[in-house]
């Protein structure tokens, strides 16, 4: 058998050794390649004006993320299916009112309003989930009707008055609080140490099956650069106000979303869907069921965003939702490195989309340039992000082909 | 158009056996009372031309797309197979002609697709247990002596199509099955990738699992199977030992010509 196998051997040629920078441009690095991305934008306004780079727009950068990035961590998981949902803008607007109206007006306790417009978010998408599945409709085309009906039940929603104030309550307080600084540098640390436990005991776990492990070297520069960006982080952030809880929220989204989609069999099912959906079928993974839950929890996530969004806003309006926050929400994990296409991509992709595509519009701002700018170059990095993930599929699929 | 040689059958009892097996997709029948048996420890070769109803028969047995007609045997025991799951539970692995793997996970991943290794956590939040599933996968593909691989958590976009033909088997082994299913698995490899897929194949044989192998390639067909059955146009044409058999019988069984000319015309059949 094995004196069979050598010709083989031989006539497959070794994966030829890939570049630090051939592996950045195909995406496996999509990560370092968004950082990068990122440090150039922040040197570009730094240099611009030098508030950027300040702890109090720092701070203020984060309050202005975490609604986007919130939707966006939805957005991750539909993308991971290979399908798209562009009505999180008009659902995170709907649920935003929803909870507004029964807070303010019908004077509900200001969680159970939260939780009932997260609930509004849940069945929406759960609506999506079925008429995706069982009826095979492309979730394009049912959720851009969403996105017109939905947009019709908030102005029904808010009635009259258009405009729901909202005084200060516990919604409110989700953008407007910031913890203590020995809170936030006990949460530094607590995060620190749970990656470095979390490495440690994948690598004994790993020595002893008798496994490959990474050099230790490596592990180290991890370690540094973590706790490096945590100390610095927190160091920035409570020289100003302190850790914000939205921040917080975002960031713990983004974790729990990650574990899951990493370390669970749900998760990995979601991958397998968004990657071969037929693979999947075959291999007895119930996809209709992993679809119908991942459009529900996208919608979820778009609401909870929708909160924060009036959180921050002190109101909720007829324009809550609308406009760009959509476009934003879909183009900022995709710059990041999510695909369009499915099965590739992950949820940290929200948090890091959001910071890029956040700090060109605060940046902007502080430069004192106009919408129509800001609209354009917006557009410009997208359109850029976008054609360097086909381009990588491209490549990727070709690889496959030659090798 | 019954057996002409049914002495196919090996003394013991088949491990699986199909009676009467009959599937339409609208007014097209692609299968019309099927018969099929096979034994462990034997390699049955499943031919006919393209449309003769060998894709349709396999995808009933491994219950892709479940017969409307028919009976089906496991172990001497009447079998249900309504869905792909059912047929996995009963020990039957399909490894079909389009791999049906992830390209975007690892070999790792797609090895285990479906069955992964979980800490037995409470419904949804099983977490996956990556060591132990890699560990098995590098048994396993030793054991099968698949050693071109780089690594196994190599993404599988980037294998070759050997190495994802030898993939796509191994996952099939996984599930410990009593019956593998191979569809046309050596179409668009090169020689030497071809010889590894058929002493793969003669591997699972001699390990006592029962074979069925769709192919086009009688060459392959004639190396590897102990008995060759024909399909055309969705009926059970032909049934032959591989050693009392001699090519052009099989081809001429597959044109239909042996229908015409009651044994061994050669291909000039009447149709």
């Amino acid at each position: 058998m094995t004196t069979e196998a050598k010709p083989a051997q031989a006539a497959e040629p070794a994966e030829p050794r890939i570049g630090l920078l051939r592996q950045i441009a195909h995406g496996e690095l999509g990560a370092v390649r968004v950082v990068v991305l990122l440090g150039v934008i922040w040197l570009i306004f730094q240099s611009q004006n030098d508030r950027f780079l300040s702890a109090v727009n720092l701070t203020n950068l984060m309050l202005q993320i975490a609604a986007v990035g919130t939707v966006s961590v939805g957005v991750v998981l539909v993308l991971l299916l290979g399908e798209i949902d562009l009505s999180v803008g008009a659902v995170s607007g709907l649920a935003a009112a929803v909870t507004a109206v029964l807070s303010v007006k019908h004077g509900w306790l200001p969680e159970l309003a939260i939780v009932a417009g997260l609930t509004v978010g849940l069945v929406i998408g759960l609506f999506y989930g079925l008429m995706v599945t069982f009826f095979g409709i492309p979730s394009f085309v049912v959720t851009l009707a969403g996105l017109l009906g939905w947009q019709g039940a908030l102005l029904y929603v808010l009635g009259d008055t258009g405009t729901v104030n909202l005084p200060e309550s516990t919604i409110t307080d989700l953008t407007n609080t910031f913890f203590a600084d020995s809170v936030g540098w006990a949460i530094a640390a607590g995060c620190i140490a749970a990656f470095i436990t979390v490495e440690l005991l994948e690598r004994r776990r790993r020595q002893a099956a008798g496994l490959p492990v990474g050099p230790m070297a490596s592990f180290l520069a991890r370690a540094v650069v973590v706790a490096g960006g945590l100390i610095a982080a927190t160091a920035i952030l409570n020289s100003d106000r302190g850790l914000p809880l939205a921040a917080v929220i975002l960031i713990g989204f983004c974790g729990l979303f990650a574990f899951i989609t990493k370390r669970t069999r749900f998760g990995r099912h979601i991958f397998a869907v968004g990657g071969n959906a037929e693979a999947a079928r075959r291999a007895g993974i119930r996809i209709n069921r992993i679809k119908i839950t991942v459009f529900a929890l996208g919608s979820m996530m778009a609401a909870a965003g929708g909160i924060l969004a009036a959180s921050r806003l002190l109101a909720v309006n007829q324009s809550s939702g609308g406009s760009d926050f959509l476009l934003l929400a879909i183009a900022g994990p995709v710059i990041a490195g999510t695909s369009l296409f499915g099965g590739r991509g992950s949820v940290w992709h929200a948090l890091l989309g959001a910071l890029v595509i956040g700090s060109i519009s605060n940046g902007m701002d502080l430069l004192g340039l106009d919408s129509d700018v800001k609209y354009m170059i917006t557009g410009a990095v997208l359109l850029a992000a976008v054609t360097l993930d086909a381009v990588t599929r491209q490549q990727r699929q070709q690889a496959g082909r030659a090798a | 158009m019954d057996d002409q040689a049914s002495g196919g059958t090996t003394s013991n009892t088949p491990l699986l056996v199909l009676k009467g097996v009959s599937k339409s997709f609208g007014a097209v029948h692609a299968l019309t009372d099927v018969d099929f048996e096979v034994s462990a420890g034997e390699v049955v070769a499943l031919v006919g031309d393209n449309g003769a109803g060998k894709s349709t028969l396999i995808k009933a047995i491994s219950g892709v797309q479940p017969a409307e007609e028919g009976e089906m045997w496991f172990e001497g025991r009447r079998a249900h197979v309504h869905s792909p799951q059912a047929g996995t539970a009963l020990g039957i692995a399909t490894v079909y002609q389009d791999l049906a793997l992830c390209d975007n996970l690892d070999v790792v991943a797609n090895l285990f697709l479906g069955q992964e290794v979980t800490d037995g956590g409470p419904g949804p939040v099983q977490l996956i247990d990556e060591t132990a599933m890699e560990q098995r996968s590098v048994e396993l593909l030793d054991s099968l002596s698949v050693t071109t691989l780089q690594s196994v958590r190599q993404e599988v976009a980037s294998l070759s199509g050997g190495q994802r033909q030898s993939v796509a088997i191994a996952r099939a082994m996984l599930g410990e099955p009593r019956l593998v299913i191979l569809d046309e698995p050596t179409a668009a490899l090169g020689v030497a990738q071809t010889r590894q897929v058929l002493d793969l194949v003669k591997q699972l044989r001699d390990r006592g699992l029962a074979v069925i192998v769709i192919s086009h390639n009688l060459a392959n067909v004639f190396e590897v199977a102990d008995r060759i059955i024909v399909l055309r146009l969705g009926r059970r044409a032909a049934t032959f030992k591989t050693s009392e058999v001699t090519h052009d019988e099989v081809v001429s069984a597959i044109t239909g010509a042996s229908l015409a000319a009651s044994n061994g015309a050669s291909g000039e059949g009447a149709r």
